[in-house]
């Protein structure tokens, strides 16, 4: 490896960095700046490369921050990249992939990152302790609201672009695989290995672009002979062979659920500087998996001490990593601050290739002879038993503090050294990534040997091996993964064709570290500058200890009040930290303060993916009428009813709302209105039960109904209480035709098959759903049979032949047509039914026939009031699932002679005859042009102090043109026995109370002398 | 996301089906000699353990067919999927429907055919036991 360096990257080696393309130089811009680095870096090592350690602030002190890792843990370097509508905020600059022009800004800064107002906070950081603004905030309630503007501000991480419009394209993708391997690196790869050769169906996802993991961060290790790097390359070309075997890089695992259902995270374009079209930005994998393999490695543990936050102060492992994946030194004068001997091989690593490691020191009182002797050779000097206790420096770490221990390491014993230096490593062992084996409810069990947490147990079928299964050694990590795959493809029912397990030449050496949680500093607690826990939400080690003298003992309390792995990064290098320090506060062991628990997703995904296609017109699908676009054509004004757009009302030269609907409703009563009903539920019902079936689901009696005559239904849900009603025909014997409210049509369809296969599965009857087959207008008004007669008719309109609540089939104007002479209005109505695809034929005829006539089209609101002047009610808005037939003083339609119907039992209970249920009635206002609140409560005595009896609530209300003033209906308590007494509705908004008298609800034509169009 | 093993088209997603609640509820004809008490049980009070649960399911966006399974609703592990109207077979889940509190109901005597009084249920003497209850 070569000494010398790149030109535009001052520290870049020339030769080296196993995954750097050098022919291959990229300009990008940091806080507006631009610099060059190659392909195969990420924005970290391309920065570090420029020696440009400062990358941010801290989330509530502002304090300086830098790169502190090389992967997914990264908790400081957040950056937000790209611009416009592209502006995406809180990434790992560790993660992100550069490409030619790309531009990323630090966060959490103002006015710039070298120079911040907010980071007085650190100046008082005394008076920010854990849970700071519970204590602070929290009186006067009212002025939360101050407050938090300035919260906001303060605190916080990167800002979303302005620009909300999304320009990019999500995918989803569903897929079934054998055996899922998360994680590409060496035990990955040859569990993949094991897997494909053995015929399985292997899906292989690595978070990061190349495959290999920590191979392409390690010199001197070869495998079956290879160096590691040609290993995984080897291997990786192998898997590409088997046609079996599918490699997703840039994809992570995020979440692992239930029965082996993995959501994956694979960001297609994310790196590439011209977005393709044909490409998604990102694509969410939904996998179902019979057999998960987890490699995902492990984390190196920070150490604690005052000022660790420092830029400049930096994992053992990332700057190896830096190193030779991306050939990058992370600093000139380093020192490696460690408690095992991994850390060492680290140090001599970046040493030889010119990070000028000039002291090692180690907590622990006799590190290894041979870790001593190399150093030796290498001339670099040797603290054992010993700690820095603390990192000076400004927006770079300078200078540390170094002091011998006890052989403990919890106390101080000797005067403070000053060493400069330009980088701090720092190693505290290794944190096995067990996320998604805790994700999948497996169990944990502290090692003590190894001093982490190694999975234990599991619930789903899953494995863990290697690194995040505590198998720090490569050649058992191998052996682990060989013999996993092939347990995995045994529990398939599959062939185990064993593949070589391959040999390992690399160091060895004892992974047990010193179990230290905070380097002694020498001051008393709480003095001597902040040793962060977790970075990013800046927790500190005495946050943790003033949280458990507060009171706060379990875990799960600590984690809440002080935040600590409550960042965006969940804790991946403070976890274990925070976990020791709070034992050690409580005076007990890891094992019994026991984990948080982890839960998905495992590193940040973005929204856009996981909404997919399921964005804008694709949301919630639309339903339209066979008729809808003569609606439009006629500038109809649409409501919502369900996923239905149904026309509201047809406002004509500038009418109001209020004005169209008098107009719509004046001609249905004076000569005719046309109404779009083919949204109404419409259920075939068909079978030698069907009668039989009919009057056990409706309240009335349905075995005697003649052929091509009508009934109105009510049905009940088993407590008795109104679900849905609407008019049901009998078409022959064994065939009838059931419709339904708009939008109860799902509902009553689920309904009547649950009863079909789970209570009566003795009834033959059969149900279709033909909503959607028939269209539907009802025309309606004393011009009604004139106007279809005018259309062109083989039916006999007259009353003999065809009478009220009777149907008949035939022709209109030559369209094959169902008519129901039924009334929604209590106006002379037919609803003629044509096969959807005659709709808008049969309007248009309909219209132009009736032109003559005045024929006025109308919508769903001129509908309702129609309906509320003859006192119909509307399920779901005269009921709410607490209403009975009998409230609503429909009593008449509940048979007392079938011996059983859905709700009959229910009906009989004691409380059903409660004299103070709410029933329906009719209101009046006093002042005939006032129209009530839909909603308002009603109560009796207005001058009653708080708190008042209410009496019940106004269900409907409109002013109905025909009679010339406002009407509405309402449940109040024992309200049939209030007729004609005085009710008042106050207002919440200060208007007066509006007084109304309790009626009838039938407010127009109560005898229905208009059905037979006499007006 | 659980994966629920329709007995008519297989394996699918969770996200296809609708759980429709407890399964084994008989339901008592309307004419019948219980208490609303006793009628309750039947009405509104439902099983809700921790452990294994038998229940019924649809598959909603499928077959539009209803079935039985039995769940544990701590592990979410499923031990049998069986049709409607039939018993569990597997001993847990037996166990499960055996001990379930409203076997000993009054509710659920009143379900058995023959339970009613004379003459008052023409609808039920076309009911078979199909529910095995």
């Amino acid at each position: 490896m070569s000494r010398k360096k790149l030109k535009a990257n001052p520290m870049r080696i020339a030769v080296g960095g196993s995954r750097i393309d050098t022919s291959q130089p990229l300009s990008f811009t940091f806080d507006g700046r631009s610099y060059t680095g190659f392909k195969g870096d990420t924005l970290a090592s391309a920065l570090l490369a420029n020696n440009v350690h400062l990358t941010g602030r801290s989330f509530k002190y502002h304090r300086p921050r830098g790169i502190m890792a090389a992967g997914a843990e990264e908790p400081n370097a957040l950056v937000s990249v790209g611009t416009g509508a592209r502006l995406e905020p809180n990434l790992k600059a560790t993660q992100v992939e550069l490409y030619d022009g790309l531009s990323a800004r630090s966060q959490n800064r103002f006015p710039s990152l070298r120079f911040d107002l907010g980071a007085v906070n650190s100046l008082f950081g005394r008076f920010f302790p854990a849970g700071f603004y519970y204590k602070t905030f929290m009186w006067p309630a009212s002025f939360w609201m101050t407050y938090e503007h300035f919260i906001r501000h303060a605190a916080g991480l990167g800002r979303v672009s302005d620009e909300h419009n999304d320009p990019d394209r999500y995918e989803r993708m569903h897929a079934h695989f054998d055996i899922v391997i998360a994680g590409g690196g060496m035990a990955g790869l040859m569990a993949a290995l094991q897997a494909g050769v053995s015929g399985q169906h292997v899906l292989l996802a690595e978070d990061m672009p190349v495959l290999g993991g920590w191979l392409n961060s390690v010199k001197d290790m070869h495998i079956d002979a290879l160096a590691a790097t040609d290993w995984a390359d080897r291997a990786a070309e192998r898997l590409q062979q088997m046609g079996n075997v599918t490699i997703l890089k840039r994809t992570t695992l995020f979440g692992y659920n239930d029965h082996n259902y993995l959501l994956l995270a694979e960001r297609v374009s994310d790196h590439m500087a011209e977005k393709p079209g044909h490409l998604p930005r990102q694509r969410l994998w939904k996998v179902r998996a019979r057999q998960v393999i987890l490699a995902t490695g492990a984390v190196e543990r920070p150490l604690t001490f005052a000022s660790n936050d420092l830029p400049g102060v930096m994992l053992a492992s990332a700057a190896q990593t830096y190193l030779h994946h991306y050939g990058v030194l992370a600093g000139q004068r380093a020192v490696l601050m460690t408690n095992n001997d991994a850390a060492w091989h680290s140090a001599f690593d970046l040493h030889e290739a010119g990070c000028g490691v000039r002291l090692i020191i180690d907590t622990r009182a006799a590190p290894a002879a041979a870790l001593l002797r190399r150093a030796e050779a290498l001339g670099i000097a040797v603290r054992a038993g010993a700690c820095v206790t603390a990192a000076h420096g400004g927006t770079r770490i300078a200078r540390i503090e170094v002091a011998s221990t006890d052989v403990d390491a919890t106390r101080v014993t000797s005067d403070t050294e000053h060493y400069d230096c330009d980088l701090l490593l720092m190693s505290g062992g290794l944190n096995p990534l067990v996320h998604l084996h805790s994700q999948a409810r497996g169990k944990l069990k502290w090692d003590e040997k190894t001093h982490c947490f190694r999975p234990s147990g599991v619930h789903e079928a899953e494995q863990s091996i290697g690194a995040c299964n505590g198998t720090f050694g490569p050649a058992s990590a191998l052996r682990e993964a060989c013999a996993a795959a092939v347990r995995a493809v045994k529990a398939n029912g599959g062939d185990a064709v064993l593949a070589e397990c391959p040999s390992v030449t690399a160091a060895s050496f004892n992974w047990s570290p010193m179990p230290v949680w905070e380097l002694p500093s020498g001051h008393p607690a709480g003095r001597g500058g902040k040793a962060f826990v977790d970075f990013q939400n800046d927790v500190t080690a005495e946050d943790i200890r003033l949280a458990v003298r507060e009171g706060y003992h379990s875990v799960e309390h600590v984690k809440r009040y002080t935040t600590t792995g409550m960042a965006t990064d969940q804790g991946k290098t403070s976890n274990i930290n925070a976990l020791a320090l709070l034992a050690e506060a409580r005076g007990t062991d890891i094992p019994s303060v026991g984990t948080t628990t982890f839960r998905l997703p495992y590193s940040p995904t973005s929204i856009g993916m996981i909404a997919g296609r399921d964005i804008g017109g694709l949301f919630d699908p639309v339903r339209t009428t066979p008729m809808d676009g003569w609606h439009r054509r006629n500038s109809a004004k649409f409501e919502h009813v369900g996923q239905w757009m149904r026309a509201w009302y047809y406002p004509k030269d500038g009418e109001s709302m209020e004005q169209a609907v008098s107009r719509e409703v004046r001609a249905a009563r004076t000569t005719a209105g046309l109404l779009d009903a083919s949204t109404l539920g419409k259920i075939d019902i068909k079978g030698p039960d069907a009668a039989e079936f009919l009057n056990r689901i409706y309240t009335n009696s349905w075995l005697r109904l003649g052929i091509g005559k009508c009934r109105y239904g009510l049905m009940c849900k088993d407590d008795g209480m109104v679900m849905d009603d609407g008019v049901t025909t009998r078409l022959a014997d064994d065939h009838f035709h059931m419709t339904t409210t708009t939008g109860g049509a799902a509902r009553v369809l689920d309904w009547l098959e649950e009863w079909l296969q789970t209570e009566w599965p003795e009834l033959q009857v059969y149900l279709t759903s033909v909503t959607e087959q028939w269209a539907v207008a009802t025309l309606s008004g004393p011009a009604a049979r004139d106007i279809l007669q005018a259309a062109g008719t083989d039916i006999d309109l007259s009353d003999e032949n065809f009478s009220f609540m009777s149907m008949k089939e035939g022709y209109v104007s030559g369209l094959p047509a169902r008519l129901f002479r039924i009334s929604f209005t209590g106006e002379l109505s037919y609803e003629i039914n044509v096969p959807a695809r005659y709709g808008q034929a049969l309007w248009t005829v309909l219209m132009n026939a009736g032109a003559p006539f005045g024929l006025t089209p109308y919508g769903t609101e001129a509908m309702h009031v129609l309906r509320a002047e003859k006192g119909f009610i509307i399920v779901g808005q005269e009921t709410d699932g607490t209403v009975t037939p009998h409230d609503l003083d429909m009593g008449w339609i509940v048979s007392d002679k079938k011996p059983d119907f859905i709700g009959k039992r229910a009906l009989a209970r004691q409380s059903m005859a409660a004299h103070d249920r709410k029933q329906l009635v009719g209101l009046l206002t006093t002042d005939p042009a006032q129209v009530i609140p839909e909603g308002a409560h009603a109560v009796l005595d207005p001058l009653q102090q708080p708190p008042v009896d209410m009496l019940g609530q106004i269900t409907s209300s409109y002013f109905s043109p025909t009679i010339g003033r406002s009407i509405a209906m309402a449940l109040l308590k024992g309200g049939r026995g209030l007729s004609g007494q005085k009710v008042y509705i106050p207002m919440l908004d200060g208007t007066d109370t509006i007084e109304a008298t309790v009626t009838s609800t039938q407010f127009y034509d109560p005898k229905g002398e208009r059905l037979n169009g006499k007006s | 996301m659980l994966q629920i093993n329709c007995p008519f088209c297989g394996p699918r997603d969770e996200s296809e089906f609708t759980c429709g609640g407890e399964a084994h509820i008989s339901r008592p004809l309307a004419e019948n000699c219980l208490s609303d008490k006793e009628f309750a049980d039947y009405l509104f009070y439902r099983h809700n353990p921790k452990g294994l649960f038998l229940e019924r399911w649809r598959h909603a966006a499928g077959c539009r067919r209803w079935f039985n399974i039995a769940r544990d609703t701590h592990s979410h592990e499923i031990i049998e999927v069986y049709a409607m109207g039939s018993k569990p077979k597997t001993a847990a889940a037996r166990k499960a429907y055996e001990q379930n509190w409203r076997r000993g109901t009054a509710a659920e005597a009143a379900a058995r055919i023959g339970a009613n009084p004379a003459g008052a249920n023409p609808a039920g003497a076309k009911q078979k036991n199909r529910s095995g209850k």
